[in-house]
């Protein structure tokens, strides 16, 4: 069992638990070290993983999963903990191991109750881990829950605001999306066994495609509309601007970072894979709401007055983009919705780590309040607008080409309501830019709003060291996106292939 | 010739950016400025040999029996959609991508030089440097691209670029929200540009892989020029609106050229551009990046030929634009404001050459491409003038702390250089012989003359207005009555320092020869030479109206006199509109402000928070409710339990007997 890679991605982060409980309550060396030891061990692990990925795939190893593993957990109900990653799963434990590495630095100076912090966030991690190399139903759900819960006592304990009320109201709207989920989940493994002894692996799911087509339309309805919760699919979407706006810095990057993620990888891998044809009979539904996602989260956002709202509804508008591309059940435009998710967790995690920052030593979130300060702190002002310029699609970063491929995948897709809504979403470019040149005008440009924080100090190292590594991984992809956009392709090809047997 | 020059004119101007904006900070001014220049006359030196390689050599790749081939140096795959649609970054050298290596490099050569002088004592002197780096390698990337959608990607990296240097000082909010306009609005335009590329490759894409478009990837410039009956072919007689889906998709990437080239009713960000540092005005805002519009129909010119509606579109935003542009200059105050306006109107000029310019024989009247080599032939020499009288026009700034021509006047015996060049600028714009602007302007006429005879009267007219409202600036700012304060003044106005001159006298110098480069040899719409004749009637006519609106202005304005204000208060109403530029800024912040913002993005907002929050925030309430009281039954007294015992059991026995009823 642990000579199979994947286990590790899970036994890091136990044992980072481990280390860190083993830590004096307020020895910030002690708890730092362990932090920064897992979590450049999570990333090398990561970056080894894709290019053995790589590797692997180039000697042409063409099983649909690799480095599986399947071990028995709990016989009568026949659950595994199966795992096995393809491209895109590969790509999302890259992403969640830099936001977790890139997180550790930018909450550096956490307080109050440092070594608790940690640990919840370290159950966190690891719930989003064994999440991505699940492939058994049930222990994918297991780690889902995990992921969600300790964001309770992460924003209750430590957020800003009006947090207890924030933390109940995401915790619950999860919850709630989790119970269809729950709903979904069981139909599927149900339906799709045989002789009484539900099936839970993904891919024996997938290769029997037993399951009733008029079953399937309820099935998907319950799993997408449930992953589509946490994908802040609207009109679902409202814990994500309180509770975003409330959370701590490191909660918010890995939040939107990652968890969001989960959402919509769990909307292609389960709800699309498994259930193919409700998906191309009831797609245009969620087109519907995706669609109004897009524009409806980029209208909010140009209103708002707290960065964290600006940012939390411009994160409505982005991940709608993924669902939306996924929906349109090509290959391009779901590689688009992929990209576009890579993409918008580097740049919200980017977002959110300036916010916090610059939180940290203005002490307010109102961009009435705040003005010019590029004069101030040019380091985090330009990286303020790097990642401005990301999200509104600057050409070299990675948002354009994620959603440019999803624009030219949607616009295959010839029918006269693929293309009102694609031509919606495209409008999206436009507003985005209003939004973001708004809080860029407002907040880094412009004559000092206030003359105390003149004598404010510029980001410190691992400060520093936190950003770059995002803004090297955001332009990375903007400049070099064909092997990923080839990786994620292929890694498509049974999706789509269950997707044309089901028409 | 090898791939190694190309590969370097794009990763040049690139690393310097890199290198400028990251280690600017700790870069003294002399470092960061030296290196810039001489970064710039290498580039220069290096697009000077690929496009003098290009014209001259006389190689088979280049020119096969006198006919000017395309060549794509390199191609590479960055990103592949589907097989079909792969955009690849490439080099594409014709005529005109080779001109405007010229262009590019000459003007941002020269606005870097001139810049040492200009920007010494502004502070992010380092960061200047490092935007007009990343503007060169955009533009650069824009004018080689070989196919729609790497020109796509750097058409928005020119965008930005223009968005940096407008906002250049960052601390005044005129600049931050003229650079936000800026983007804006183009973005707005590209939104467009995007939506015709969508729909022109999804048809190119959809057709046989082995077929004649199956060539290469459905972006590629190359392979859709070469067969325009096919490209409207793939369309498969698709209709919009009664139009074919070609013209609509030809027009809406017309409209992302609209958005860059200012053309009416996307002109808006221009003149609020003029925000920016003078130098950066000559560079972008008027030899540039702004013809990106003209350079892309252009570009795509088989293709807008064969949808000659297209043209015609065309044609008429242009003919339009230039003479709403002509009209506002003449009641401007700025200098650099009548100068944007002048911009405007002279590449609506260029429009409307290339919209007359189709080459199918209409009625049995075969016109040629004349209308193409003409309206590249004025890009090139507009470039060159425009760029001298902006130049000239931040000396006057630099010398008098004011955009005003009010604050001007009788500056001649001041700044003698100044003086002759900007002469020598608004004799070419004029259109007088034998400044260059004489010959592009006489071509494109005779060309707007060919296709119908409104457009080339209509366009005489505006070139009438052009000599007239360019010869008012410079008898207010050189002429009319000297402003007193100069005498009391510490610091007498005075020629600008060298670095700043030098560029003026060269700028001057090309626009005196240009006319004379045999420039229908060079650059035709299918690469055959075409030999320019200057069309007597024509030449005849605009020298005619050109001097007669010189004379006008001389009358008005080379002194003092009370006639414009005379004449200002007989028309009060026009005046105010066209000084205000007919209200379009109004307009748009009305439909941005109150209808977008106020009533749109507010009632979102507002929905959001109190219709969709407010259901979730229902239930939870609902909830809450219940549970209060229903808790009420748990209240730990005997009686209470007893009392719904009792109830209950009644109830039971109620339901039970009418059951078994």
């Amino acid at each position: 069992m642990f000579s199979n890679l994947l286990i590790w991605f899970v036994i890091v982060p136990i044992i980072m638990m481990a280390g860190l409980a083993c830590c004096g309550n307020s020895n910030m060396k002690a708890i730092r070290a362990v932090m920064v030891t897992c979590s450049t061990v999570l990333l090398g692990m990561a970056i080894w993983l894709v290019c053995e990925f790589l590797r692997l795939r180039g000697a042409g190893d063409t099983s649909e999963m690799l480095f599986q593993g399947s071990w028995m957990w709990y016989e009568p109900l026949n659950i595994h903990l199966a795992v096995g990653v393809d491209g895109i799963s590969v790509l999302m434990l890259l992403l969640s191991a830099i936001i977790v590495f890139a997180g550790t630095f930018a909450s550096w100076k956490i307080s109050p109750l440092p070594k608790n912090f940690f640990l919840w966030f370290a159950l966190l991690s690891t719930g989003v881990f064994g999440f991505f190399i699940s492939i058994d139903m049930f222990t994918m759900f297991m780690f889902y829950e995990v992921a969600l819960i300790p964001m309770y006592l992460l924003i209750g304990v430590w957020g800003t605001g009006r947090k207890e009320y924030s933390a109940m109201k995401l915790t619950l709207m999860l919850m709630g999306g989790s119970a269809f989920l729950m709903l979904g989940l069981l139909g599927i493994a149900w339906h799709s066994g045989s002789a009484g002894v539900p099936e839970w692996n993904i891919l024996q799911i997938a290769h029997n495609n037993s399951i009733d087509p008029s079953w399937q339309n309820l099935l998907f309805c319950f799993t997408f509309v449930g992953f589509g919760v946490l994908g802040a699919m609207f009109p679902f979407h409202t814990w994500s601007p309180d509770g975003h706006a409330c959370a701590p810095t490191a909660v918010s990057m890995l939040h939107a970072g990652v968890l969001m993620k989960l959402g919509g990888y769990g909307c292609f891998r389960i709800a699309i894979y498994l259930l193919p044809s409700a998906a191309q009979e009831l797609s245009w539904i969620f087109i519907i709401l995706t669609g109004i996602s897009i524009v409806y989260g980029a209208f909010s956002a140009c209103v708002q007055t707290d960065l964290k709202y600006i940012n939390a509804y411009s994160s409505v508008s982005h991940c709608g983009m993924v669902l939306f591309a996924i929906l349109m059940l090509n290959q391009t435009a779901m590689t688009g919705g992929i990209l576009q998710m890579l993409s918008h967790g580097l740049m919200t995690a980017l977002f959110f780590a300036l916010i916090g920052m610059i939180y940290g030593r203005t002490h307010t979130r109102d961009i009435r309040q705040m003005g010019g300060l590029m004069k101030i702190m040019p380091y985090l002002g330009v990286c303020y607008m790097i990642a401005g310029f990301a999200s509104l699609g600057l050409p070299g970063m990675s948002g354009f080409v994620a959603e440019m491929t999803i624009f030219f995948g949607a616009f295959e897709d010839s029918d006269l309501f693929h293309r009102i809504f694609v031509i919606a979403a495209t409008c999206s470019i436009v507003i985005t830019a209003v939004y973001i040149l708004r809080v860029v005008g407002k907040l880094i440009l412009g004559p000092v709003q206030d003359e105390h924080h003149l004598s404010l100090t510029d980001a410190s190292w691992w400060e520093r060291l936190s950003t770059v590594t995002l803004i090297v991984c955001l332009a990375g992809i903007g400049f070099f996106p064909n092997w990923i956009n080839e990786t994620i392709q292929n890694s498509f090809v049974p999706i789509v292939n269950a997707l044309q047997a089901a028409i | 010739m090898g791939i190694t020059l190309p590969i370097l004119i794009l990763a040049l101007p690139f690393t310097m950016f890199l290198i400028l904006g990251i280690g600017g900070v700790k870069m003294s001014r002399k470092l960061a400025g030296t290196l810039g220049i001489l970064a710039n006359g290498a580039l220069a030196v290096m697009a000077y040999i690929v496009a003098f390689t290009y014209f001259f050599s006389g190689e088979a790749q280049f020119i096969l029996d006198g006919v000017r081939q395309q060549v794509q140096l390199f191609d590479v795959t960055w990103l592949a959609f589907t097989e079909r649609m792969v955009v690849n970054i490439g080099f594409l050298l014709d005529p005109i991508s080779a001109m405007m290596l010229v262009v590019i490099t000459t003007i941002s050569f020269m606005v870097h030089l001139y810049s040492w002088g200009y920007m010494e004592h502004e502070p992010g002197f380092q960061r200047y440097y490092a935007f007009l780096a990343l503007f060169t390698f955009s533009m650069l990337g824009l004018v080689v691209a070989t196919n729609i959608f790497q020109m796509y990607i750097f058409w928005e990296l020119v965008g930005v670029s223009s968005y940096l240097l407008i906002g250049f000082f960052y601390k005044l909010p005129s600049a931050v929200s003229a650079s936000k306009k800026a983007f804006i609005v183009t973005r707005f335009a590209d939104l467009f540009m995007l939506i015709g590329i969508l729909v022109l490759s999804y048809y190119v894409s959809h057709t046989p892989a082995d077929g004649p478009l199956g060539g290469a990837s459905a972006f590629n410039f190359m392979m859709l020029n070469a067969q325009p009956t096919n490209v409207l072919a793939s369309t498969l007689g698709a209709t919009f609106l009664s139009g074919s889906v070609l013209t609509w998709a030809m027009i809406l990437i017309f409209v992302g050229g609209m958005g860059k080239s200012a053309m009416l009713p996307l002109h808006i960000w221009l003149p609020d551009a003029m925000e920016g540092p003078t130098p950066v005005s000559a560079l972008i805002h008027a030899a540039t990046m702004v013809v990106a519009g003209v350079y892309l129909v252009a570009r795509f010119f088989p293709l807008y030929c064969i949808v000659p509606d297209s043209l015609t579109f065309i044609t008429v935003v242009g003919a339009i634009t230039a003479f709403y542009a002509a009209v506002v200059a003449c009641a401007q105050i700025d200098i650099k404001r009548i100068l944007a306006f002048s911009t405007i109107s002279q590449i609506a000029f260029m429009m409307v050459a290339l919209g007359c310019a189709y080459n199918e024989p209409i009625e049995g009247v075969h016109y040629s491409g004349l209308g193409y080599m003409a309206g590249m032939f004025h890009l090139f020499t507009h470039a060159m003038f425009k760029a001298l009288l902006f130049l000239g026009a931040g000396a006057l700034i630099h010398a008098v702390h004011s955009n005003d021509y009010t604050k001007m006047g009788g500056l001649r015996k001041y700044m003698p250089i100044t003086h002759i060049t900007f002469l020598i600028g608004c004799l070419a714009i004029a259109g007088i012989w034998p400044f260059s602007g004489f010959f592009s302007k006489d071509e494109m006429l005779a060309a707007m003359f060919n296709r119908h005879w409104f457009w080339g009267a209509w366009m005489t007219m505006v070139a009438g207005l052009t000599a007239f409202y360019m010869f008012r600036m410079y008898y207010l700012v050189f002429w009319w009555e000297e402003n007193p304060e100069y005498k009391t003044s510490h610091h007498k106005p005075h020629d600008a320092p060298w670095q700043m001159s030098l560029p003026l006298i060269i700028l001057a110098a090309v626009s005196c020869v240009a006319g004379f480069i045999p420039f229908g040899e060079l650059v035709t719409y299918n690469g055959e030479p075409y030999h320019i004749h200057i069309e007597a009637p024509v030449a005849a006519t605009s020298l005619t109206v050109a001097v007669l609106a010189i004379g006008l202005a001389t009358a008005m304005y080379v002194k003092k006199n009370p006639w414009p204000t005379r004449l200002k208060n007989m028309f009060p109403a026009l005046w105010q509109a066209a000084h205000r530029r007919f209200y379009w800024d109004e307009i748009y912040m009305f439909i941005t402000h109150n209808i977008i913002f106020n009533i749109i993005c507010r009632g979102i907002a507002w929905f959001d928070r109190h219709i969709i929050d407010g259901a979730m925030d229902g239930m939870a309430a609902v909830t809450n409710w219940c549970s209060v009281r229903i808790k009420g039954m748990q209240s730990g007294t005997v009686t209470a339990y007893v009392r719904w015992y009792f109830i209950g059991a009644v109830l039971l026995a109620a339901i039970t007997w009418i059951c078994l009823l």
